[in-house]
This record gives C-alpha cells, sequence and structure tokens, in this order.
C-alpha cells in the first residue's frame, strides 16, 4: 500500500546533495533577524532567539570544535535538558561535519558509558555541574574522550581538570577562528552529501543493551517533509519542546520538520514548569508518548472528582455530547444540527476551558507515538475536540511511517503509511517498511543490521496487520504476544493500556503466556491513590505501605473490574498484587521512554509471578533498589495477592 | 541603610563577648564568647536545650542579653532592634519554618526585599521614572540570583502554606537571601527534611557562601553531625549554656569531652552517609 505524493506544504526540494547544514544556513540566512527561531523561558520571562541568533551560535560553536580538533565523522554526544544550547550543540556538530550522539537526561552513569564508549565519542556536551560529574566519572573509562564542554555555570566554581571547557570558550575560539579563516565555516557547510551520517541514534532497548542506528541527513530531511505533506505546519506555529532529545520523535519536530518549516520552538523553564510553560504558548501540534496524555487524563479525571456538584454536572453534560458526537465522527456518520448545537455549548462552557488548562487550545494536531494508547484515553481526548492521532514509527525509520488522518481516525488502528513509505505485512505477522528514512544499519552491530535490513525492507520486530479500510493495526512486539489456554493469541499491552485507564493505576504488566488465566502487577499512582486515602483518612507513611493497605486493594480490585468488563472470559484479570514500588526505568524495569522491560520484569520479580501462579495469598520480598546516584537501598516487604471476584 | 562599613574576608565580622541569658533562674547562656570570621562558616552544635536558639535570637535580636556584648562590623550592637540589624546585614532562618502561608512564594522573598526598597508611598503609586526601574531591578535580582539559585522556578506563583515542608525551607532561605545579608544565621535548616533535601540544601549553604556573587558568611545551627563536619570551617560546642570548645571539624571530633556530651550519644549522632 504505497501513497500517492500530495502537494507539499514546505517548498523545499529534497535532493541527494541537501543536507541538514545546507538547509538550516539556507533558513537562517532566509529568515534573519525578523523571525523568532526559539524562545526560552529564562528568570521567568520568554526570551526570544531569531534565526540570525541561531546562525551566529551554531556558527561560533561549530568552529571552535573545529578549533578543538572535531574531524570529519567524529562522534560529539550531548546530554541535558532540552534548552537551545542542546540545539546549537546539535546543530553544530553536524555543520562541523561530525555525528550527533544523544543521551537520555536522566541516564545512569553506566548507560552513559556504554553509549560514550561504543560511540567512539570524542566531545561530550553537558549542561552543568551534574552532566559534568557524570562525565567526569567516566573519563577515565572512554579512551576516545577529549573534552567535556558545560554552558551553565552554576556550583562549577571548583571544577579545573583541563579536559573540561565551558561553551562560552568553545565560541571564543570559534571566534578566533573565523579571524584566521573568515570563509571556514561556509566551506565546512558546502562539503557534504545528504547520504552521509547525520545522528547516531541508540535506541531503548526493550530486550538487550541500546543499539546505535546510524541515520543520515537524507533520512531526517524527508520524514520531516513527508509527514508535513500530510499535517502541514505554517511557519507561523509555535511548537513546544520538553520531551528529550534523545528521543527520536523529538528530533523529527525539532530538526527535521522544524527546520523545514521555520515554526518557532519554545523551551520550557524547567523539566518541572513544562505543564505550565505548555499552556503560556499553546502549541499549534504537539507530539508525546502516550504517558503524556494519560497524565493529561488522570489530571482531568482527579480535577474532576474534586469539583463542586455544579461544575461535575456540566462536566459530566459536556463529556456524555463530546462522546456521543465523537463516537459519530469515528464511524464517518454526519452529525445532525442538534447535535452540532449542543457540542457547540459544550465546547463554550467546559471543553475550552479544560483545553485550555492543558495547554490544548490551540492545537490542529496533537500525535502519540512511540508505545500503546489505550482507546479509553484516545476517545477521551477526541470527545473534548482535540485532534489526536495515532503514529507508529521507531528510530530506525528516522521517526514515523505510518500515522491517521484527519476525518479517518479508527482508535484500534495507527492510520495509513505517509507518502513516500511502503508498509506490507511479513511473515507471521511482521510489519515490514520501505522509504528513502529508513535508516542505514546499527554502528558496529553487522550482525543487527542483516537482520533488520533486508532488501531495503526495515524488520519492526512487531506484530500487525491491515484492517478492511486499508488502516495500519499494531498488534505488540511479536515476542510479547501471549498464547492464551485456548490458543488465540493476545495482545498484554491491550490490556495493560485499559487498566492504565484508571487514574489510580500508574503502570501496570499484565502476565499470562501459556498459562492458565491472566494475572496482573500494578503500580498505584502514589499522588492520586494518596490523596484519596487522605480523604478516607488513612494513615500512611510511603509508597510500600500505601500500596499493600487493603482498602487499596479494593480500590484497585474496583478499577480491574471495570477494564475487565466487555472482554471474553479468558483475557480477564484474575489475580493480582500491587507492586511495593513504582517501576522505574534506573532500576532497568522500564526503557527511558517508559516502554515495560518484560523479560526483565518477568526474571526480576520471578517470585511474584510464582505467587500469582500458586494457591498462596502473599509473597514475600527481600530486595535492593538503587537510585540515580548510585546508591542502595534494602526492601524488605509482604505484598498481598489477590483474586478479582466477578 | 546597609552600612558601607567593610570588613576584609578572615576578619572578625561578629563577636559575642561574655554573654549571659537567663530565663528567671534558668541560665541559658553562661558567657559565652565567639568570634565569627568574614567568609566563614562557623556551625554550633549541642544538644537539644544547649542554648543555641536563644544565642541566635540574642544575635539577630529577638532577645536582649543581661550581659556581655554583641559586636558586629566593629560596633556594639546590643541596643539595636531586630530590623535594625537586618539593616545592618544580619538575616536568618528559623528552626520551625516561618512564612508567610497565605502568600506566593514570589511575595514572600519580595517581603525580604523590602528593606532595600528606596520608593515612596507616592511615586510607587503611580509606578514611574526611578520607582519603574528599581523595581524591575528587584524584580532580576530576585530571579536571577534567588530563584534559580534555589530551584523555585516551579512553585513561584504558589501559596507557600500549600508547599511541603522541604519547599517552605526553601523559601524561607529565599527570604533571607532577598536581604543581600553578611551574615546569614540558619537555625536548623535541615531539620525535617529527606536525604535528597538534605542534599539540596546542603549544596545551597555552599553556593551561597562560596560563589562570588554572594560570598555571606554563615552561621549554622545543626544537629546533622555529617552535613556540619563537611560544611564547617569552625564548629562551637554549646552544652547547657557553656561552650566546651571552637575548633575546626577535626578537632572537635577529637576532643574527648565532645565526644562523650554530644557525640558519643549514638542517637543524636545522627550523621547520614
Amino acid at each position: 500500500m504505497q501513497h500517492e505524493n500530495r502537494n507539499f506544504s514546505s517548498d523545499i526540494e529534497i535532493s541527494k546533495d541537501l543536507t541538514i547544514p545546507k538547509l538550516f544556513y539556507r533558513q537562517a540566512t532566509r529568515f534573519g533577524q525578523d523571525r523568532v527561531a526559539m524562545r526560552e523561558k529564562e528568570f521567568g520571562i520568554w526570551r526570544p532567539i531569531t534565526w540570525h541568533g541561531y546562525l551566529e551560535n551554531v556558527k561560533y560553536i561549530a568552529l571552535g570544535l573545529i578549533g578543538l580538533g572535531l574531524e570529519e565523522g567524529d562522534k560529539v554526544s550531548m546530554i541535558g535538558d532540552n534548552r537551545p544550547e542542546g540545539l546549537w550543540a546539535e546543530m553544530a556538530t553536524l555543520c562541523a561535519r561530525g555525528v550527533g550522539v544523544w543521551l537520555f537526561q536522566d541516564c545512569l552513569i553506566d548507560e552513559v558509558r556504554y553509549i560514550i564508549d561504543h560511540s567512539d565519542t570524542r566531545f561530550l556536551f553537558g549542561e552543568g555541574q551534574e552532566e559534568v560529574d557524570k562525565a567526569i566519572s567516566i573519563f577515565n573509562e572512554c579512551p576516545k574522550l577529549q573534552k567535556i564542554i558545560w554552558d551553565d555555570p552554576k556550583g562549577m566554581r571548583n571544577y579545573d581538570q583541563d579536559f573540561l571547557i565551558s561553551l562560552k570558550e568553545v565560541k571564543e575560539l570559534g571566534r578566533e577562528l573565523e579571524k584566521e579563516k573568515p570563509h571556514l565555516f561556509e566551506e565546512l557547510i558546502n562539503k557534504g552529501t545528504g547520504d552521509e551520517v547525520a545522528l547516531l541514534f541508540y535506541t531503548s532497548g526493550t530486550t538487550a543493551l541500546p543499539k546505535g542506528a546510524l541515520l543520515s541527513h537524507n533520512n531526517m530531511l524527508t520524514m520531516g517533509k513527508h509527514l508535513m505533506a500530510v499535517d502541514p505546519c505554517l511557519d507561523k506555529d509555535d511548537y513546544v519542546s520538553y520531551l528529550p532529545f534523545a528521543w527520536i520523535g523529538e528530533q523529527m519536530m525539532s530538526i527535521s520538520c522544524g527546520l523545514q518549516i521555520g515554526y518557532t520552538i519554545n523551551f520550557p523553564e524547567e523539566p518541572e514548569t513544562a505543564q505550565e510553560n505548555i499552556r503560556e504558548i499553546g502549541p499549534h501540534v504537539m507530539f508525546a508518548p502516550p504517558r503524556m496524555y494519560e497524565q493529561m487524563t488522570r489530571s482531568v479525571q482527579v480535577k474532576y472528582l474534586d469539583a463542586t456538584w455544579i461544575k461535575r454536572k456540566f462536566y459530566e453534560f459536556s463529556t456524555y455530547i463530546g462522546y456521543k458526537v465523537a463516537n459519530l465522527k469515528f464511524d464517518k456518520k454526519p452529525v445532525p444540527v442538534f447535535w452540532r448545537l449542543l457540542e457547540w455549548l459544550a465546547s463554550i462552557t467546559v471543553q475550552k476551558k479544560l483545553k485550555d488548562h492543558l495547554g490544548l487550545s490551540r492545537v490542529r494536531n496533537a500525535y502519540t507515538g512511540g508505545a500503546a494508547m489505550g482507546p479509553d484515553h484516545f476517545r477521551f481526548f477526541h470527545a473534548l475536540g482535540v485532534n489526536l492521532k495515532q503514529i507508529y514509527g521507531q528510530t530506525e525509520v528516522a521517526g514515523i511511517s505510518v500515522v491517521h488522518r484527519s476525518g479517518d481516525i479508527k482508535f484500534d488502528t495507527v492510520g495509513h503509511p505517509i507518502p513516500g513509505t511502503e508498509v506490507k505485512i511479513g511473515e507471521g505477522g511482521e510489519i515490514l517498511t520501505r522509504s528513502p528514512s529508513v535508516f542505514l544499519g546499527y554502528y558496529k552491530n553487522p550482525e543487527a543490521t542483516e537482520k533488520t535490513l533486508q532488501d531495503g525492507w526495515l524488520y519492526s520486530g512487531d506484530k500487525g496487520f491491515i484492517d478492511d479500510d486499508g488502516h495500519l493495526v499494531v498488534f505488540d512486539r511479536t515476542k510479547d504476544v501471549f498464547t492464551l489456554k485456548d490458543g488465540k493469541p493476545f495482545a498484554p499491552q491491550y490490556l495493560e493500556t485499559r487498566l492504565k485507564f484508571s487514574p489510580y493505576i500508574r503502570d501496570s504488566w499484565v502476565i499470562g503466556d501459556k498459562k492458565d488465566y491472566i494475572s496482573a502487577v500494578l503500580c498505584i499512582d502514589y499522588a492520586v491513590v494518596g490523596k484519596w486515602a487522605d480523604e478516607k483518612k488513612l494513615n500512611y507513611t510511603s509508597y510500600q505501605e500505601l500500596s499493600q493497605m487493603p482498602e487499596i486493594y479494593d480500590l484497585v480490585e474496583k478499577q480491574i473490574r471495570q477494564a475487565n468488563k466487555d472482554l471474553p472470559d479468558l483475557a480477564k484479570v484474575v489475580k493480582f498484587t500491587n507492586l511495593y514500588k513504582e517501576l522505574d526505568a534506573d532500576d532497568d524495569e522500564l526503557t527511558r521512554t517508559r516502554k515495560l522491560r518484560r523479560a526483565f520484569v518477568e526474571k526480576r520479580y520471578e517470585e511474584i509471578v510464582d505467587a500469582l501462579y500458586s494457591d498462596n495469598d502473599s509473597v514475600h520480598i527481600d530486595t535492593t533498589i538503587k537510585y540515580e546516584d548510585g546508591r542502595e537501598a534494602h526492601i524488605k516487604t509482604d505484598m498481598q495477592i489477590r483474586t478479582v471476584k466477578e | 541603610m546597609v552600612e558601607s562599613n567593610t570588613v576584609n574576608a578572615g576578619d572578625v565580622l561578629l563577636e559575642l563577648e561574655d554573654i549571659h541569658m537567663s530565663f528567671g533562674k534558668v541560665e541559658a547562656l553562661a558567657g559565652i564568647n565567639l568570634q565569627i570570621r568574614k567568609g566563614e562558616i562557623h556551625s554550633v552544635i549541642g544538644p537539644n536545650g544547649a542554648g543555641k536558639t536563644v544565642m541566635m535570637n540574642c544575635i539577630n535580636g529577638l532577645y536582649r542579653p543581661q550581659q556581655g556584648n554583641i559586636v558586629y562590623k566593629g560596633r556594639r550592637i546590643n541596643h539595636l532592634r531586630p530590623y535594625e540589624r537586618a539593616g545592618l546585614g544580619i538575616s536568618r532562618t528559623f528552626q520551625k519554618v516561618e512564612v508567610f502561608g497565605g502568600m506566593t512564594v514570589l511575595d514572600n522573598i519580595r517581603l525580604g526585599r523590602h528593606i532595600h526598597l528606596k520608593s515612596g508611598i507616592a511615586s510607587g503609586s503611580i509606578y514611574a521614572g526611578k520607582t519603574a526601574k528599581e523595581e524591575v531591578a528587584h524584580r532580576q535580582f530576585i530571579e536571577e540570583e534567588i530563584i534559580d539559585l534555589l530551584e523555585i522556578e516551579s512553585i513561584r506563583s504558589r501559596p507557600t502554606g500549600m508547599l511541603p515542608y522541604g519547599l517552605q525551607k526553601r523559601v524561607e532561605l529565599g527570604r533571607a537571601l532577598a536581604l543581600e545579608p553578611e551574615l546569614l544565621i540558619l537555625d536548623e535548616p535541615l531539620a525535617g527534611l529527606n536525604l535528597e533535601e538534605v542534599e539540596d540544601m546542603a549544596r545551597f549553604i555552599l553556593d551561597i557562601n562560596e560563589e562570588k556573587r554572594w560570598k555571606v558568611t554563615c552561621l549554622l545551627v545543626e544537629h546533622d553531625m555529617g552535613v556540619v563536619m563537611d560544611l564547617s570551617d569552625r564548629v562551637f560546642v554549646l552544652n547547657f549554656g557553656n561552650m566546651i570548645m571552637d575548633g575546626t571539624p577535626k578537632e572537635v571530633q577529637q576532643n574527648p569531652e565532645v565526644v562523650k556530651a554530644y557525640l558519643g550519644e549514638e542517637d543524636l549522632y545522627a550523621t547520614r552517609k
């Protein structure tokens, strides 16, 4: 199923010769001083940076890197929160003909060491003291690493290692080099071609060590072009960059699309203020993994529970209309005038306000991807009048390959392929993709490359099928699909997302492959359940204690019964337990993008799994957990096991 | 109002000479002598009821000692009221947080800045010329020097009373800093905080003391021995109103009398490693 090319919104022709730096230079000189390229909230005020300022910064950092000895194809890593300096560093690396590598801001030291060492990184951009500390502790183990560049001076007064250098000094080096060779920057930019490696992107492996995917300039640029062909953005649009740059979705929006359209990229003040800052900006386009939307749903549900009677009634009235109208639209039926009138009423009384609070008031297209999202969440947003679309993608296609089209949305599918992309179903139901954005291969891993890339087709490892309307349906990771007692396949993801629709449940892990029944391990949402417990006057001192209270078990059981509704008997959760801690990427239980690492948790919590399939009504836990700074704590507890009553 | 009378780093900033303070028959302080040098973090330790907070209250003027001299920058300040001492550059936080719960974080901090506001009611009400400039400058100071330092961007406009205890302590520190003090009295800044908050707070204290912008002399009352020994330049040990010793953290840890009176009691030796 191939889609014909439509009229592209951006007038940029992606030739084999075009590179990201060439496009960047062209756009920056075109927009110059008149247009705002990015905005950062700093010291309480939104501060604009024009395209001219963007270019100047990138230029001097790039030349500074050359001054430090960067050579063609050298890897430069970046770690830190989303901020202009991060994007400048990446763009400068590309302009200086290096290869960019991004690390997740909250990576543990071991992960940092692995990626820096495996990628042969020579220069590392860290934000401030925290990142510098991480870098210093691995410096001796990564012989190729030469310089660590920092930009936030806070707490850096006592650091005098000679491999540390501030961003300011790097720019100064760049300025000096420019005096010597005034045209060097332009010469460097003109050198590259589109099929050269631009980024080395580490995938968050759910099973093994991260693999480094090599993405070319052409991969990135075609990605942006094809996505923008489906849902054009305007150059006056605003976009908020707050998800990690180490996630391909953020690269796609900030680099691939942002550069071609020239919309303004906004950076929040701090990660904690992101939600507030999004509301201030009111972005036109949004791309986030399901957990962000789940969080929004949860906050609405909780606020609803807290609201006064009259407000609750208004909300119920508007959601009733919202769901009704959304369902008509899902079924592609016309909306009668009477319902349209009611929709308008709901919109002006409740929905508009609600969307404003969530920062969605101006959103034209909101995308979710990177993990499965439950149909309940999906319908929730459409009932609110938000044009939420599923996408399907992966790092190896430099972003996405399949997306919903406006007006053709089915919440159990991910839509049609974007232009220039072919999708077919291979042996065993595996989803295969072919497009100009398919990556070049894995760095230093020919075996994996061979397995994943065959005849230009990308083997995803995901199981799925194409439905009667030509929509792609993603079932689950092939290796995660369960076989139920009656031999039928079952996607645990589906049940897990259903469970997570409850505001009280933050994470869920469903077990039951080749077993007699399905069971679930759940993580309660500490804030929401804690508040519920406060209202019920229950005393608790920790997550661990709260999670094991019988009242909380009753509450969770009620949520499970809700999720079990309408499911075939064999797919219902029979037994469950509340985990004594939240699942955490620092404990390797989730990937950095918060996907469950099923094989790992199954091994780690073997005793819990065993207990769920025995006659015991509790299981004793004796374990250690580790913190981000490497400290460990010992935990001893008993977890209750409960059978869900019909 | 702040005096320009400068004291160089290493010189005595504040001196207590033979301070006696009693409440009825209870002698809370029995002849205390203490010298705090500019640029130091000087800690005061001692068991509960040793007289530490009384000592702090004497320095900032909440109590008037019956006997002895308090000399700040070479000037006897016994007779000055608390706000006058604040004007000289003495600022403090309290053992039990004393923030204005109904006010926002920003307003609490602004309040600490009040002493530096020069505009009167008349010019303030029309907000023009000098007043506007002054306000912009103060806003910049609060945002860039305090909110950024203490990392409280996300709670700026929240009512302080609704915040968790750890953050309230941070706000209180922010308010004390808004005064741009030369001497900062921290009365148990770590009490009641969890490990992460303790680490943050310890870092802030170091920043305030060492960062070029601040260079504030700190007088720290604290029970957390791990932090006291790590941060302090000097430690003053108090027991039932009497000084046991005053020396470097190392000397204090080796002094048998201190160990017996204080460190030896395991439950009080609340070190966190």
